[in-house]
C-alpha cells in the first residue's frame, strides 16, 4: 500500500498560536543579536576567560542534533528498512531546520556577525571550521535534494544514492564538530579523538528524541492517528542511543582517571565544580540519561505516550545539560601552563573562571531553537512531509516485514 | 536619427561624464592609498627570526613595569577586568611541595607552529615570515577558536567599542588581538619592544629581544650559553619566546 503524505491544515488556533509563539522567540532571539551586536559582547556573560558561552551550548547542540535527526531517512535508505520510509521526509526537513537554527546562532554570535561574507571568501584549509563550512553547506544541499527524491517520483532512482551521501556526510559532519573541540591541545577538557565518535553517538540521541518529541506532537495536535508500532520500534532505538552516550561518557572519564595530569579536572567536574558537577550528574547524567531509560523501558510507562515524549523532552534537555558541561565547563577550568604549580595572574590563571549567561545571549539560544521550530511548523503546512496516518495497520500495510 | 535617440545618446554622454568626473578623485585616491603602502617599506623576510628570552630570576616579583610599558605603547587601558584585554601579565608561579616560586611576564609565545593559525578558519591569524603572528583586523570575524586553541591564553577579544586607539595599532570591537611583538617599532627598523624597555628602565634588564636567526645577536648568544626552555615545552611549537629560570 502507498502511504498518502498530505500537508497539515494548518488553520487551527493551536497552528498559529505555535508559529506565532515560535516567531515572537525568534524575533527577540534577533533583537538580542543587535543588541550585542551593537554593544559588543560586553553584554553577555562570556569574557576571556570563557569565550564561548550559551549560546554555543545552543548551536552545539542544535548542530548535532541536525545531524542526527537524518537518521530515520538514513535507516529507511541506507540500511533498506521500509518501516521507517514514511518516517523519512519529516526526518530530512528537521535535519535542515535544525542545522539552520544552529547555524543562525552561531554566526550571530561572532564578534564580526557583518563579516560572514569574509567567513564564505577566505579559507584556512587546515581549520575544521572551514571544514565545517562546507559540510554545513553541503549537507543542506544533500538534504534538500534528498527531500526532493523522497516527495518527487520523477527523481525516485535517486533516492538511494542521495540518501547514501547524506548518510556518510552527515557522518563527517558530525566528527567535524566532535573535532573542533577533538583537535583542541591546549584545553584538558578537549584534545581527545574520542571526542569525534561521542559526537556522533550524541548526534544519534539528540536527533532522535528530537524528532520523537516533534512527531508525536505534530500527529497530536494535528488528530492525526498514530500507531504504537512506530513509538515503540522509536522509543526502543532511542533507548539504545542513551546507553551508547553514557558509555562514550564512562569511557572518556575512565580514560581520564588513568592520566594523573587530568585528575584535578576530573575532580572539578565530578566532584567540586559546582554548576558543572550539579549539571553533570543531575542534568546529563540523571535527567539525561537514566530517567529517561527507567521511563522508556520500565513496564509501568513505556507504553505511556506521555512517559515516552517526557523521557524525549529529558534527554534534549540532558543533551544541552552535557553541551554546557562540555563546553563551558571546559573552559571555566583553568589552563595549566605549568602543571602541579600554583599560578595567578591579573589574567585570572589558576581559578577557576564564573561565567553566568545574560539575557541577551540565552534569547539568541533560544532564537535559533525557535528558527527550527517555525521552520518545521510552517514546512509541513506548505508541503507533504507527514503522512495522513501513522497507525499500526497503515505502518504494517506499507512496508514488508522487515 | 529621431529626437528620442539623439536625446537618449546625449543622456548616456552625460551619465559617462558624470561617472568619469566622479570617479577620478576616488581613483587618485585609491592610486595614493596603494603607494602609501610602498611607504611602509619592505614586507618581512624571513631571513629574520624575531624572538624573545626572560631570565626570570632577574624578573621582579610584583613588578609590572612591561605591562604598563606595553599598555602604553599599544593604547591598551590597563583595566584587568575578566572582559579587558590584556596582551602581556605577570604570571606568579609557585610549587606547592617545595615552596620555590618565580614571577615571568606571560603574552603571544609567537609559536613557530601557532595553534591559533591552525583553526582560525579565515586565514585572519597568521605568522609573519619573521616569525611574529599576529591577527588581520579585516578579516578577523571574532568566533575565538584561536583563543580556545591557544595553549597560553595570550589572546583577548575585544568586548566593547574602543575609543582612543593609537594611530599606529588598530583596534577593534569583535575582534581578537594579542601581543604583536611592538610590529609597529620593528617595522619602523627599531629592534627593542616596549615591554623590554620598559624592563631595562625599572633596572631588572630581564628581557631579552633580537634576531633568533643571527648567531651573533646578544638574545643568540645567550641562548647559545645558558639553559633556556619554552613553557609547555612538550606541545613542540618551538616558541618565539623562551625563558631561563622556569
Amino acid at each position: 500500500m502507498q502511504t498518502v503524505f498530505r500537508e497539515l491544515e494548518g488553520k487551527s488556533s493551536t497552528y498559529y498560536g505555535l508559529l506565532g509563539g515560535l516567531g515572537l522567540l525568534a524575533l527577540l532571539g534577533l533583537f538580542a543579536a543587535y543588541q550585542m551586536e551593537h554593544h559588543g559582547h560586553i553584554i553577555t556573560g562570556m569574557t576571556n576567560q570563557v569565550v564561548w558561552g550559551i549560546p554555543h551550548v545552543f548551536a552545539v547542540f542544535l548542530i548535532v542534533a541536525a545531524s542526527g535527526v537524518l537518521n530515520v531517512a538514513s535507516i529507511a535508505t541506507v540500511f533498506g528498512k521500509q518501516f521507517y520510509k514514511p518516517l523519512a521526509p519529516l526526518s530530512a526537513l528537521l535535519a535542515i531546520a535544525l542545522l539552520a537554527g544552529g547555524l543562525m546562532v552561531l554566526m550571530l554570535d561572532l564578534g564580526r556577525a557583518d563579516r560572514l561574507i569574509v567567513a564564505m571568501t577566505h579559507y584556512n584549509f587546515k581549520s575544521v571550521f572551514a571544514w565545517n563550512v562546507f559540510l554545513y553547506t553541503g549537507f543542506f544541499t544533500l538534504s534538500a535534494i534528498y527531500i526532493w527524491t523522497m516527495m518527487d517520483r520523477k527523481v525516485a532512482a535517486f533516492n538511494k544514492p542521495v540518501g547514501f551521501a547524506a548518510f556518510f556526510w552527515r557522518l563527517s559532519l558530525t566528527t567535524g564538530t566532535g573535532s573542533i573541540f577533538g583537535f583542541l591541545v591546549a584545553r584538558q577538557a578537549y584534545d581527545t579523538a574520542l571526542l569525534a565518535p561521542m559526537f556522533i553517538i550524541m548526534s544519534f540521541c539528540y536527533g532522535l528524541a528530537v524528532y520523537l518529541l516533534v512527531l508525536m506532537a505534530a500527529y497530536s495536535w494535528s488528530k492525526r492517528p498514530l500507531g504504537d508500532l512506530v513509538i515503540r520500534r522509536l522509543k526502543n532505538l532511542l533507548g539504545v542511543f542513551i546507553a551508547a552516550v553514557l558509555y562514550f561518557v564512562a569511557v572518556y572519564h575512565l580514560t581520564n582517571f588513568y592520566f594523573t595530569r587530568q585528575h584535578e579536572f576530573e575532580r572539578f567536574i565530578l566532584l567540586d565544580g559546582g554548576i558543572y558537577t550539579l549539571l553533570f550528574w543531575i542534568g546529563q547524567i540523571l535527567l539525561g540519561g537514566v530517567v529517561p531509560l527507567i521511563l522508556l523501558y520500565a513496564p509501568a510507562t513505556r507504553q505511556s505516550r506521555s512517559a515516552i515524549a517526557s523521557a524525549c523532552l529529558l534527554v534534549v534537555l540532558g543533551g544541552l545539560a552535557q553541551m554546557y558541561v562540555t563546553i563551558i565547563g571546559g573552559q571555566a577550568f583553568p589552563l595549566q601552563m605549568f602543571p602541579g604549580m600554583i599560578e595567578s595572574s591579573s589574567f585570572f590563571d589558576g581559578v577557576i573562571h564564573p561565567y553566568v549567561p545574560s539575557l541577551p545571549e540565552t534569547l539568541l539560544g533560544l532564537g535559533g531553537v525557535a528558527v527550527a521550530g517555525a521552520m518545521v511548523v510552517f514546512a509541513i503546512k506548505i508541503l507533504r512531509f507527514l503522512p495522513e496516518s501513522l497507525d499500526d495497520p497503515a505502518v504494517t500495510l506499507s512496508h514488508k516485514a522487515d | 536619427m529621431s529626437d528620442f535617440d539623439t536625446y537618449r545618446r546625449r543622456f548616456m554622454g552625460g551619465v559617462l561624464g558624470v561617472a568619469a568626473t566622479a570617479a577620478l578623485p576616488a581613483g587618485v585616491l585609491f592610486w595614493q592609498t596603494a603607494q602609501g603602502e610602498v611607504k611602509d617599506g619592505p614586507p618581512a623576510s624571513d631571513k629574520v627570526r624575531w624572538g624573545m628570552l626572560v631570565d626570570t630570576t632577574k624578573c621582579g616579583t610584583g613588578c609590572d613595569a612591561c605591562v604598563r610599558g606595553c599598555d602604553q605603547e599599544n593604547g591598551l587601558s590597563g583595566d584587568t577586568s575578566p572582559t579587558s584585554p590584556q596582551w602581556i601579565r605577570k604570571v606568579q608561579v609557585s610549587n606547592p611541595r617545595t615552596g620555590y616560586s618565580f614571577s615571568l611576564p606571560m603574552m603571544c609565545q609567537h609559536c613557530e607552529e601557532p595553534p591559533c593559525v591552525d583553526v582560525c578558519p579565515t586565514g585572519a591569524s597568521f605568522k609573519r615570515a619573521d616569525g611574529i603572528v599576529l591577527v588581520d583586523r579585516h578579516l578577523c570575524i571574532g568566533c575565538r577558536y584561536c583563543m580556545m586553541a591557544c595553549p597560553y591564553k595570550a589572546r583577548s577579544f575585544i568586548h566593547q567599542p574602543v575609543t582612543d586607539q593609537l594611530a599606529e595599532v588598530p583596534r577593534g570591537i569583535g575582534c581578537v588581538e594579542s601581543c604583536t611583538f611592538c610590529v609597529q617599532r620593528i617595522d619602523a627598523g627599531k629592534q627593542t619592544t616596549a615591554c623590554q624597555d620598559a624592563c631595562n628602565a625599572e633596572g631588572h634588564q630581564a628581557i631579552y629581544f633580537g634576531n633568533l636567526k643571527d648567531p651573533d645577536s646578544e638574545i643568540s648568544r645567550r641562548l647559545a650559553s645558558y639553559r633556556s626552555q619554552e613553557v609547555l615545552a612538550s606541545l613542540n611549537l618551538h616558541t618565539g619566546v623562551r625563558y631561563e629560570g622556569i
